[in-house]
Parts: C-alpha cells; sequence; structure tokens
C-alpha cells in the first residue's frame, strides 16, 4: 500500500475533525493540523486513536508531539508499518 | 432599582413529550410519559418502569455537529443541549457571531450527575489498561459542568456559564439564580434550566433504597400518583427543561414575547435538623422557604392561585400539602389550586424542577391548569385540608395570576420561585 492511499485513508480521518468553515479539499501533506486546518488540539488525541486503529498500529505520546503536519503523520505511518514487519 | 425579569423562551425535553408543542399536547391530554423498561427488568431491579425522552438519532443532528456526536455518550447533554437550545431559539435570540461571544448572556443549567454511561465506558477502559483509548471527550461529559459548558459554546454565551446541583431542588434553584443575577444588573439574559441522565445507572440507587413503585410493571401510566392515597413510591424519570430568563428592558427592546414575569424566590435547607435528614424535608424550612419567596415577590399568602408541587407520589405529599396549607394559612376551598407534573414525567430527578417549571409557565400561554393524574383516590389527609375541587383531576380554564412552584431536594434543601402573570405597567 502506497503513500497515496495512506492520504487517501488520512484524509477520510481528519475530515471529521474539520471545523464548519475549512473545507476538506483544504488537506494537502504540508497542511499543519492546528495552525492551518484549526483543528482543535484537543483532537489530535482523537485522530492519533483513529489512525491507530486503521493502520493498526500504536503510536507513542513522542510520535504525536512530532506529528504537526499532515506529512509528518505520513511518515509516521509509513514508519510504524516498516517496524512491523 | 430591581431590574424586572421575565420569561421569553422555554424549552423542553421530557419523558411524554421532546419540543414544546409534544410536550403541550400531552400535558393537555394527560399523555403519560412513563413505560417499562426491558432494561431494567433484564437487570432485576423491582421497579421496571421509567421515564424517558425519547429522541430518534436524526433529531439530535439538528442540535449537534457529526464532530460532536462522535462518542457521545451522555444522554443528559443530549436532554441537556436540546432543551436549552430550544429555550434561545422560541425567545427570538440568535447564536453569537463566530469571534465574538454575547457577553450579556449566561448560562446556568444544573444536573445531578452528568454523563454516566459515559463514565461507565470509561472506566471499563481504564481498568482494562487502557486509559489512553478514553480519546479527548470523556472529561467534557462527565464533568457536571459539561451541560453548561457544550450550551455555552453552541450559544456563544459570554456572561457567567455554571452548573448548580442540590438534587431535585436543582432545576427550581437555577430559576432564582438566574433571576437574581439580572436583577442585581449583572446580565441581561440567563438561560436556566436543568437535565438528568437516564438509565440503570441513575436509577439503581433509588431501587436499592425501595423508594420506587415495584407493582406497577404491568401498567406504568398508573405507576406514578401524587396526592393519592394508593401513592406508593417515585418514578424515576430523566430528561431537561429550559427557560430564558431576560430583563424587561431587553425583552421590550426586542418586542419578545413574554410568558410570565419572575417576581420572586428563595431557597433554603432545613439543616437536616429536627425532622429534616438527608431524604426527609424540614417542615419548618419548607414553610419558611415558602414564605421567604412569597416576601421576596412582595406577594401576599392570599394572591397565590395556583400551586405546582414538587409532589413525588411518596407518603410525603400530604405532608408537603399541610406544609403549603400552614404557610398560606389557607385551607378546604381557600386553598390555590394545586398541581403535580410528575402524575405523566415521573421524578425527573435533577431535571424536575426546571421541566415542572415549564409546564407551570406554558399554563400562562394557554389560560388553564393542567390536570392531575393517578389521584382519584386522593389521600385523606390532604382531603381533610384542601376541597377536591382545588386539584382539578382534567385539564381546566382558568387564567393563572400567581404561581408558586417549589421543589425539595435530598440533603433536605429546598427551592420556591413565584411567577406572575405579565401585566404592562
Amino acid at each position: 500500500m502506497g503513500n497515496d492511499q495512506h492520504l487517501v485513508q488520512l484524509k477520510d480521518i481528519i475530515k471529521t475533525y474539520l471545523p464548519e468553515d475549512v473545507p476538506v479539499g483544504a488537506i494537502g501533506e504540508d497542511s499543519n493540523f492546528v495552525k492551518e486546518l484549526n483543528i482543535n488540539s484537543a483532537n489530535l488525541v482523537d485522530i492519533v486513536l483513529d489512525v491507530e486503529d486503521a493502520f493498526g498500529i500504536r503510536l507513542e505520546n513522542e510520535d504525536m508531539d512530532k506529528m504537526q503536519t499532515v506529512r509528518d503523520a505520513l511518515n509516521i505511518i509509513a514508519q510504524k508499518l516498516r517496524d512491523k514487519k | 432599582m430591581n431590574k424586572r425579569v421575565v420569561v421569553t423562551g422555554l424549552g423542553i425535553c421530557a419523558p411524554n413529550g421532546v419540543g414544546l408543542a409534544d410536550f403541550y399536547d400531552s400535558m393537555l391530554n394527560g399523555k403519560s410519559g412513563i413505560i417499562f423498561h426491558q432494561e431494567l427488568a433484564d437487570l432485576g431491579f423491582g421497579c421496571q418502569i421509567a421515564g424517558k425522552p425519547e429522541i430518534p438519532e436524526s433529531l439530535k443532528e439538528s442540535y449537534f455537529t457529526a464532530l460532536q456526536l462522535r462518542g457521545l455518550n451522555s444522554s443528559g447533554i443530549v436532554y441537556g443541549v436540546m432543551a436549552g437550545t430550544d429555550a434561545w431559539m422560541d425567545a427570538g435570540l440568535a447564536k453569537a457571531d463566530k469571534d465574538q461571544p454575547d457577553w450579556d448572556s449566561g448560562i446556568i443549567f444544573g444536573t445531578g450527575i452528568l454523563g454516566i454511561d459515559k463514565l461507565r465506558e470509561s472506566i471499563y477502559l481504564i481498568d482494562d489498561n487502557n486509559a489512553r483509548r478514553l480519546g479527548s471527550n470523556s472529561v467534557m461529559q462527565t464533568m457536571a459542568s459539561g451541560i453548561s459548558a457544550y450550551l455555552g459554546g453552541i450559544l456563544g454565551c459570554g456572561n457567567q456559564v455554571t452548573t448548580n446541583s442540590s438534587a431535585c431542588a436543582t432545576g427550581t434553584e437555577g430559576v432564582i439564580m438566574g433571576m437574581e443575577r439580572i436583577r442585581s444588573g449583572k446580565a441581561e439574559r440567563m438561560l436556566v434550566g436543568s437535565c438528568n441522565d437516564s438509565g440503570p445507572y441513575i436509577w439503581g440507587g433509588f431501587d436499592a433504597m425501595r423508594i420506587l413503585p415495584s407493582n406497577y410493571n404491568d401498567n406504568p401510566q398508573e405507576a406514578s400518583r401524587p396526592m393519592s392515597a394508593s401513592a406508593s413510591g417515585f418514578v424515576p424519570g430523566s430528561g431537561a427543561g429550559a427557560m430564558v430568563l431576560e430583563s424587561l428592558d431587553s425583552a421590550l427592546k426586542r418586542g419578545s414575547k413574554i410568558y410570565a414575569e419572575v417576581l420572586g424566590g428563595a431557597f433554603n435547607s432545613g439543616g437536616q435538623r429536627g425532622v429534616g435528614s438527608m431524604t426527609a424535608p424540614n417542615s419548618q424550612a419548607v414553610q419558611r422557604c415558602i414564605l421567604e419567596a412569597l416576601k421576596d415577590a412582595g406577594v401576599e399568602k392570599s394572591e397565590v392561585d395556583v400551586i405546582n408541587g414538587h409532589l413525588t407520589a411518596t407518603s410525603k405529599d400530604a405532608e408537603e400539602i399541610r406544609n403549603w396549607s400552614e404557610a398560606l394559612e389557607r385551607t378546604a376551598k381557600d386553598f390555590p389550586f394545586i398541581n403535580a407534573t410528575k402524575g405523566l414525567v415521573g421524578h425527573c430527578l435533577a431535571a424536575s424542577g426546571s421541566v415542572e417549571c415549564v409546564a407551570a409557565l406554558l399554563q400562562y400561554r394557554e389560560g388553564l391548569i393542567f390536570g392531575n393524574q393517578n389521584c382519584q383516590d386522593l389521600h385523606p389527609e390532604i382531603l381533610e385540608l384542601v376541597d377536591a375541587s382545588r386539584i382539578p383531576m382534567k385539564t381546566t380554564s382558568h387564567k393563572p395570576k400567581i404561581v408558586a412552584k417549589a421543589s425539595f431536594g435530598f440533603g433536605d434543601v429546598n427551592a420556591c420561585v413565584i411567577f406572575n402573570d405579565y401585566k404592562e405597567m
């Protein structure tokens, strides 16, 4: 499963947490979750849990700290999936 | 000079009606919201009947965003947000702009315990060494002030936003607290109300105290029998009621409709002294509370023409009537009309005061008094004090003037509020 597919899955997770005035189309690989997508920082823990469920991985606190942008999340997901193998 | 306070909006989420129109229809026609709950039977409850608002999933989407609905497992928040939002809209008020709260509008929305189902879900995760899986919303759904916090965010209120808690006196207490805030000029509008979760984890403790009726599981609608000789305990309920209180100046400026004026009120405690205890009211305190409310409202004992009692359908009902009678020094045909909302909705616990205030206030709009249920066999001690004609069995035409509403709660706490037909002057 490639990075593009991961991005589709991740967008699907993120869209639930977007404020009403931020369109799904605003989600790009460079988007910062809190600063650009205006996602409530409290909801980042929910995104982490959804990512864990969707990809069958476990994210630690330090992973969450590093997860500022969508690309950060994709990198962490790819790394965790490699570690799993 | 105190500001005058009026009621400009109502909202309700009751076992026998969700929304003002449904609730009014049920109250008018004596439609009960008490039904048998298989869940309670499966759990071996003695009392397997209860009052619980029926909320279709699709209706929740009108009040909550998809994100708010995700993992929402707090029935009190659902009832409270629906009633509170409805009251705001009924008053013709809008939600605050995105970037600026309404500094002159506040919220006092009470509860007993909030989000007990969410709490249970969380406890299971924690005991399973899985606290990290709680997600972000277990705190906000289980903190008592969760209900005022949800409403505060939805409506954008920038004045005091808080939650009061005084057991079954909560809802009536909140009306008086909101009135005082507006009266003193600290707010123009206060959304007041209260909510109570539903379900076995709320009702179980009362079942264990053996104060719920266990002989009506086959005919639930007859179980809640306030003032009846055959009353055998209160039927557990749940839901929410809400009112928008507003300074008369603000209401007139907006051209808002006015249900009634809040003339005054009082709360006190019997201190669990004398005959008062954790679970039983001190009659001396109850009578003082009623008299202090009248004094605060500037109303004579003789002027009260309608009472909405606490009247839970236990052996204490006769004592409550005696307290009203002694406090007001009125008996027989001179006693005010009195009704008990609990006959149709059960005892909605922390929500009871607000649900019943909404019922009492609808009587002004319609010029009538809702009938009492299940008390054709009036308690003989009540009949010694009050003429049966003052306890209407069916909804009766009568335009209320002064309505006194009281609620009493565990902890020996009392609240009494006085409403008046609004007259321009």
